[in-house]
């Protein structure tokens, strides 16, 4: 036993000492040689700690058919990302909430008129005549055919040489000006090119002039994937999703650092208390379980870098509220020691018992929050309230960790002095 | 030795004694005073480089035909501006700007009256967004209880009828619910204290603490059980909170502590989340000894039913109406 406790209490060290060269709060981007290379991110805070502004849009539906719906969201988040990359904001996070909604959030970027003008439009499809003169120099001219003629695309296999394609449906309206389109350009090197957002998607040759209003796009290098995406840009644009934005919250940086700041000074008062009451109240298994509460801290936040958890005001609450737990944890734990000690069990004995005996209420209280973490985390997804499922990964990932560290780091430095002349010393364990 | 059971009815009086009130204003309307992420409308922080008098600033806004804005200060000097969902820009099919977004019109009319402003945050919610939160919320909290009274049921399996303790961890639960809902109602109608998915944040949190702290108590009573220190069950009991004591004050304590720092030292977004919390921590300690526990014994001695039994013989029947 002493042996195997000492090799887990150099694993902790090890473990610890790793941590925390990921966590400090410097960015590093190095090739270390043999390895490859290395890069250390810092801390990813949400809006409300860096500033921005999240906008959430709701996409009306109501005109399409039901299987319609989702491959019409698909498209229009991809449109989405497409113009706000366009604007050129870094690490967007765009994603959609529930059927019909969609949360756009935009680091660092504070006056948004233009990005809510620019990304509130419904997507736009133009079809248009392309020809060529002898020197090669192309002439476009629209065609009136929009996205309001095509019915549907989708990506499919050639019937007879089954290459990718993408299959294409128009409305009669859109059929008629369709043959007329590919009667003029059929035969020559004429394309036609299709525009979505006034970017150009493919600009495929005519072969024949096409009747009826189906036709598809073959050819070039189109692979299964590229048909696909093609598939789901050209319906972004056939498919008229209006979006509306429902929801705007744009906080200044300045704000979002000093509530921050504030908060990690009241954090850290609130964290020097209990260990000062840990260490007065308990001595030092106190003191071994305010060491494990900074090792706890550690490792908390390095899972949190990793996941990676995007770190927000309720994100912070939730981990504040995990350290409360994994110091109940502790609590428990020298409650029952001090019972057993005082029942007349031996020092060593007693930290066992102790152990063994806090253990179900540590279990069984963890498991209930880990309950109501998890339908946090569905509630969350499910109205889109990224705040309430910032709070449940973290206090998630807190309480994991909360039980690793009483049962695992509290216990392992507590036997390191079970073994040896310290725990003959009662005063030292306040019993 | 303490006799903590023998009073039960002393707690379940002073949990009524908060809770009723809470109900009562539950039941005027409006119930909760809802922030603009469940009513809609718009919400904006400023801040005015010169120094300006709040009433000015009403009656500007009031020529921009915002009557209904409510106006604070915030701690820093900041001004917080609540108006019903500003008007987002109006555009023809050319798509030429007919009326200009009204944040900007209110923006410009602020500035050229106070001089130079910053906008620290803006929010604007319409009105379809708020609809379903709430329902969402409770139907989260639902099957939270049910997750959790299966769950307690189950690591209770090994004593007489475990279904109680998860029951009765549920009752404490929702005693905690009500006790900071209430509260929030009479916070709402006295200090405009508003709602806003934090707030919900913090009663799911509460929700998660207390059932937590139930459990610890519990499982004291479930060690007592097995070992078989007495054979009455109310002396179990007792001995039980009796012996959790000191960890209940000592955990109860430090959380408070780190939550009184983080509401007197923390940022101004989180004031009322922490408010939500340091309540339900104070409820969640008290419901899990003095509700949860004392409500085990009640069922075990079928106080109610001895209750009623006690009453009926007493009863005068009522004479017919003549």
């Amino acid at each position: 036993m002493p042996r195997r406790n000492t090799r887990i209490f150099i694993g902790i060290i090890i473990l610890t000492a790793l941590a925390l060269f990921l966590v400090w709060p410097r960015q590093i981007d190095v090739t270390v040689p043999g390895v490859g290379p290395f890069k250390r991110d810092v801390m990813r805070l949400g809006l409300d700690l860096q500033g921005g502004t999240e906008l959430v849009l709701q996409a009306d539906l109501s005109r399409l058919e039901a299987e319609d719906r989702q491959p019409a969201m698909q498209s229009v988040l991809r449109i989405i990302d497409d113009r706000v990359n366009a604007f050129g904001v870094s690490e967007p996070v765009i994603q959609q909430q529930g059927e019909n909604r969609i949360s756009v959030q935009l680091a660092g970027v504070k006056d948004i008129a233009e990005a809510k003008k620019l990304i509130g439009q419904t997507a736009r499809l133009e079809f248009v005549e392309r020809t060529f003169d002898q020197d090669g120099n192309p002439t476009d001219t629209p065609t009136g055919l929009t996205g309001a003629d095509l019915k549907r695309a989708s990506s499919g296999l050639h019937p007879t040489n089954n290459t990718p394609i993408v299959n294409l449906e128009f409305t009669d309206q859109g059929a008629k000006i369709f043959e007329e389109v590919t009667t003029r350009l059929a035969g020559t090197t004429g394309e036609i090119a299709i525009f979505l957002d006034n970017e150009e998607l493919t600009s495929p040759t005519v072969k024949q002039a096409i009747s009826g209003g189906k036709a598809y796009i073959e050819g070039g290098n189109m692979t299964l994937e590229s048909a696909r995406i093609l598939a789901i840009q050209l319906n972004a644009g056939a498919l008229p999703v209006p979006l509306v934005i429902e929801k705007e919250r744009s906080v200044d940086a300045t704000l979002g650092a000093d509530s921050v700041r504030k908060s990690i000074l009241a954090g850290e008062i609130g964290l020097g208390i209990v260990l000062l009451f840990l260490l007065l109240y308990y001595r030092l298994p106190g003191f071994l379980a305010g060491l494990a509460l900074v090792i706890y801290t550690i490792l908390v936040l390095t899972i949190f870098k990793l996941w990676p958890v995007t770190l927000t005001l309720a994100g912070m609450a939730g981990f504040i509220l995990s350290v409360g737990m994994a110091i109940d944890a502790n609590v428990l734990i020298f409650e029952r020691m001090k019972e057993e000690a005082r029942r007349g069990k031996t020092p060593r004995a007693a930290i066992e018992a102790g152990f063994d005996g806090a253990w179900p209420a540590v279990r069984d209280s963890n498991i209930s929050t880990f309950i109501t973490c998890i339908i946090l985390i569905w509630f969350g997804n499910s109205f889109g309230a990224t705040l309430v499922k910032g709070f449940a990964y973290t206090l998630f990932i807190g309480v994991a960790v909360s039980m690793f560290s009483a049962i695992f780091i509290t216990r392992t430095f507590l036997r390191l002095f079970a073994n040896s002349r310290v725990v003959e010393n009662r005063r030292l364990f306040g019993w | 030795m303490l006799d903590f059971v023998g009073k039960r009815y002393w707690y379940f009086l002073f949990s009524a004694l908060i809770i009723i009130p809470g109900i009562i204003s539950l039941l005027i309307p409006p119930a909760l005073k809802l922030g603009i992420e469940f009513s809609s409308g718009s919400s904006m922080t400023v801040a005015f480089e010169a120094s300006i008098e709040q009433a000015d600033l009403r009656q500007e806004l009031e020529n921009l035909g915002h009557a209904e804005a409510i106006i604070q200060r915030t701690g820093e000097g900041d001004f917080l501006i609540r108006t019903k969902a500003l008007e987002p820009e109006v555009k023809d099919e050319a798509g030429t700007v007919v009326t200009p977004a009204e944040r900007e019109t209110v923006e410009t009319a602020l500035r050229d009256r106070f001089g130079p402003l910053a906008v620290l945050s803006f929010d604007s919610v319409s009105p379809t967004i708020a609809a379903g939160i709430v329902r969402n919320a409770i139907i989260a909290v639902a099957l939270a209880s049910v997750g959790i009274l299966l769950y307690i049921t189950w690591a209770f399996r090994r004593l007489p009828s475990p279904f109680r303790y998860g029951v009765c961890a549920i009752v404490a639960m929702v005693h905690d619910a009500l006790v900071i809902v209430g509260l929030f109602s009479i916070f709402g109608k006295v200090f405009n204290i508003e709602i806003d998915s934090m707030f919900i944040t913090g009663v799911l949190t509460i929700i998660g603490y207390s059932v937590h702290d139930t459990i610890v108590v519990f499982d004291r009573i479930r060690d007592n059980l097995t070992k078989g220190v007495s054979r009455s069950f109310e002396v179990t009991v007792n001995r039980s909170i009796l012996e959790t004591l000191g960890r209940s004050l000592t955990t109860g304590l430090t959380v408070l502590f780190t939550l009184l720092a983080l509401y007197l030292f923390g940022g101004v977004t989180i004031h009322n989340f922490i408010l939500v919390l340091l309540i339900g921590v104070v409820s969640g300690s008290y419901s899990s000894i003095f509700n949860a526990s004392q409500l085990l014994v009640v069922w075990e001695n079928n106080d109610i039913g001895k209750f009623i039994q006690r009453v009926r013989p007493a009863r005068v029947p009522a004479k017919p109406r003549g």
